[in-house]
């Protein structure tokens, strides 16, 4: 086998079955056969932006069996002090033609996972970190699943503030037809391209839209967060609308959320499930929601990134902030939808702090992460939220011990600099460059004044 | 294509893999009386016969499938490196052979250079079923005309449903034929693909697939309805 010797070990499922051969000739036929002209490799920054570059298809063959070197230095996360020179290795599974485009000639995408020279994982590659995380919950037996709804809002393109679709125009009627036809196309768009998708639906806000994505394993997933992310705002600019992934775009309304449902599996067996448990979660499950719970406030500032993301993180929009888990409340962080009877296998908790705007590699690993720390030490599942969060006065949630989420990303910084949790997971590397980062963020965003505060202040 | 005749029952999991990888669809049988009770009508395609479970069953086989009245041709023995001295004199049970353990791309060569050199059955382009057509050679798969852009597994697992209609497989099945012995991403994964690949297959033909309940998943018709 030539590809991959170190990076190789991480590669779960198909890449190890000894067809890697095959699969690259695969790809290289069909790019023969459908006459693809360009070849985008698709890959992410440390912030979750995707990054791409075209290659023909005569430079194929040699991408996939050595990698293309690429300069590591212009993409945010990935510089060094000594070699910037990196390596892109395309994931042959993941080989897709992209939807066709009338009187273009077909292109195809493949994800790359991003090597250092000598082929060992890079450690600022977002999707090495994910597997990292994954091989670790492997050597334990699980796979883990995850499903995102992915919330956005549609707006108008040419004003410089964000202007709802259907939000009381004139046009109201022709206007959000086009917005619910768009989204329509768009989830057509990514059942083509293999996506499936489970509801898609308008949500509470004006111009907001669900995409709901059914159930894979988590590095597919944070694959096809980037692919339909990308499908969103691609459909949306050729209609001449803006699709945006802003956590909290527009004050006064809900913002957008991406709340992913995870779950854990032993072979064919959902490891969350115990039918003599009262709650039918299995002492598993416990250990990895008591996880998730007790790190929340360390990985928060991964799963919320910006300095926006905290904009939606607050009372009265159906945003989680209390850390606590609950069944039905949905004010609550973390939700345990009751498992349907006789469906043993769809036991699953749902994670609500995280954000479309987030980098899926990242979180996905981060709550992994937290999880597998829980199953590992035993930690105890605390009782169950029942009151309505938000009304309880502070006091009383302080006598129930419920803290609340990080209240700014300054905070959720402090947090996840303290977390040796976070560390682990994210490796030294990404780590360090992340607070860097967003430290800086914060300090920009401190040296605005802001319209509010012009408002409030001026006649002081 | 008639399935190909492979002993012993059940073979080694590299010669079923290669196989089922190059798309030559074949039963596995323990010896001659299996082997006549089993064939399809039209006659076996051809054989491949492994002799780690025993040199004196494997040559007893050949022998038998030789000696019909047209005799059974082409034939691949599959002879661990210390058996190669009884080889002598019986140059005439077999066509060609290779060593044990097998490799695929060794047994998908030779399989295809007896073929050619037989000039029958050569290994299958096209299947076809309803509207959907799958080449083999080229790894394209079209409905109704229109190419499906599959990922490598969907393709894989499209092809391995779409030359074995009508049978119900469960997923472990699936996983361990399509997929591989060594592949430890859990059953769940034939679900997933099996929902990417009807979501491809689009509204019209997603039927193509369907669910058998607590067993696991069949293409086209089952063999019992109609």
């Amino acid at each position: 086998m030539n590809v991959q010797s170190e990076g190789m070990e991480w590669l779960p499922m198909a890449c190890q079955t000894g067809s890697v051969e095959r699969q690259q000739d695969y790809v290289l036929r069909t790019v023969e056969e459908r006459g693809v002209r360009f070849i985008q490799i698709w890959f992410t920054d440390v912030l979750g932006i995707p990054k791409a570059f075209n290659i023909t298809p005569a430079e194929l063959e040699n991408a996939l069996e050595e990698g293309m070197t690429f300069d590591g230095s212009s993409i945010d996360g990935f510089s060094r002090v000594q070699e910037s020179d990196v390596l892109a290795r395309p994931d042959a599974t993941t080989f897709q033609i992209l939807p066709a485009k009338a009187g273009v000639a077909p292109v195809a995408r493949v994800f790359a996972d991003v090597t250092n020279l000598d082929g060992t994982p890079f450690e600022g590659c977002p999707r090495q970190v994910l597997r990292r995380v994954l091989e670790r919950a492997h050597d334990k037996g699980y796979s883990f699943y995850a499903a995102p709804e992915l919330e956005y809002f549609y707006f108008a393109t040419d004003t410089s503030v964000p202007q709802p679709l259907d939000n009381g125009s004139y046009f109201e009627l022709t206007v959000s037809d086009k917005a619910a036809s768009l989204r329509r196309s768009t989830v057509l768009t990514l059942e083509e391209m293999g996506i499936p998708v489970e509801y898609s639906q308008h949500e509470d806000a004006p111009s907001q839209h669900e995409i709901d994505l059914r159930y894979t394993d988590a590095l597919t997933m944070a694959d096809t967060v980037m692919t339909a992310r990308l499908m969103v705002k691609e459909l949306a600019q050729e209609s001449g609308v803006t699709a945006t992934f802003m956590p909290k775009p527009l004050a006064g309304v809900q913002g957008s959320g991406m709340h992913t449902h995870f779950s854990l599996f032993e072979g064919d067996v959902n490891a969350f499930h115990d039918p003599g448990d009262e709650h039918a979660l299995s002492k598993v499950a416990k250990g990895f929601i008591a996880g998730v719970l007790r790190h929340a406030r360390e990985i928060t500032a991964v799963t919320n990134q910006w300095v926006n993301s905290y904009k939606r993180l607050v009372p009265g929009y159906e945003a989680p902030i209390y850390v606590s888990w609950a069944r039905n409340n949905r004010s609550a962080l973390v939700r345990v939808p009751l498992a349907k009877r006789g469906r043993a296998d769809s036991s699953r908790f749902e994670y609500r702090a995280p954000d479309p705007a987030c980098n899926p590699y990242l979180a996905f690993a981060v709550v992994l992460a937290a999880g597998l720390k829980g199953i590992e030490e035993g930690y105890e599942l605390p009782p169950e939220a029942d009151a309505n969060l938000y009304d309880m006065t502070p006091q009383e949630r302080m006598a129930e011990n419920i803290p609340s989420l990080p209240g700014s990303l300054a905070e959720a910084l402090v947090e996840m600099e303290r977390s040796e949790l976070v560390a682990d997971a994210l490796g030294e590397h990404v780590f360090e460059w992340f607070l860097r980062n967003k430290r800086a963020e914060w300090t920009d965003y401190k040296l605005q004044v802001t319209p509010f505060e012009l408002k409030r202040y001026l006649t002081l | 294509m008639e399935a190909l005749l492979v002993h012993p029952d059940p073979p080694p999991a590299a010669i079923s893999q290669t196989l089922e990888q190059a798309g030559y669809p074949w039963k596995a049988a323990a010896g001659a009386h299996a082997a006549t009770a089993m064939e399809p009508e039209d006659g076996w395609s051809g054989a491949v016969v492994c002799a780690d479970a025993g040199l004196d069953e494997a040559f007893a086989l050949c022998r038998a499938l030789r000696k019909r009245d047209l005799p059974l041709e082409p034939l691949l023995l599959v002879v661990a490196g210390d058996q190669l001295e009884n080889l002598e004199l019986r140059e005439d049970l077999f066509d060609d052979f290779c060593l044990s353990p097998p490799q695929s791309a060794e047994i998908a060569a030779r399989l295809k250079h007896l073929f050619w050199r037989t000039g029958r059955g050569t290994r299958p382009e096209l299947v076809e079923y309803g509207p959907l057509v799958l080449n083999l050679e080229t790894y394209q798969a079209a409905v109704g005309g229109h190419p499906l852009d599959l990922t490598y597994m969907e393709y894989e697992l499209l092809k391995f449903l779409a030359t074995h209609p009508g049978k119900v497989f469960s997923r472990e099945t699936l996983l361990s034929r399509v997929w591989g012995y060594e592949y430890y991403g859990g059953a769940r994964t034939v679900d997933v693909h099996v929902r990417r690949l009807r979501a491809k297959l689009g509204n019209e033909q997603e039927h193509l697939i369907q669910t058998v309940r607590s067993v696991g998943y069949r293409f086209g018709q089952s063999r019992w309805s109609i």
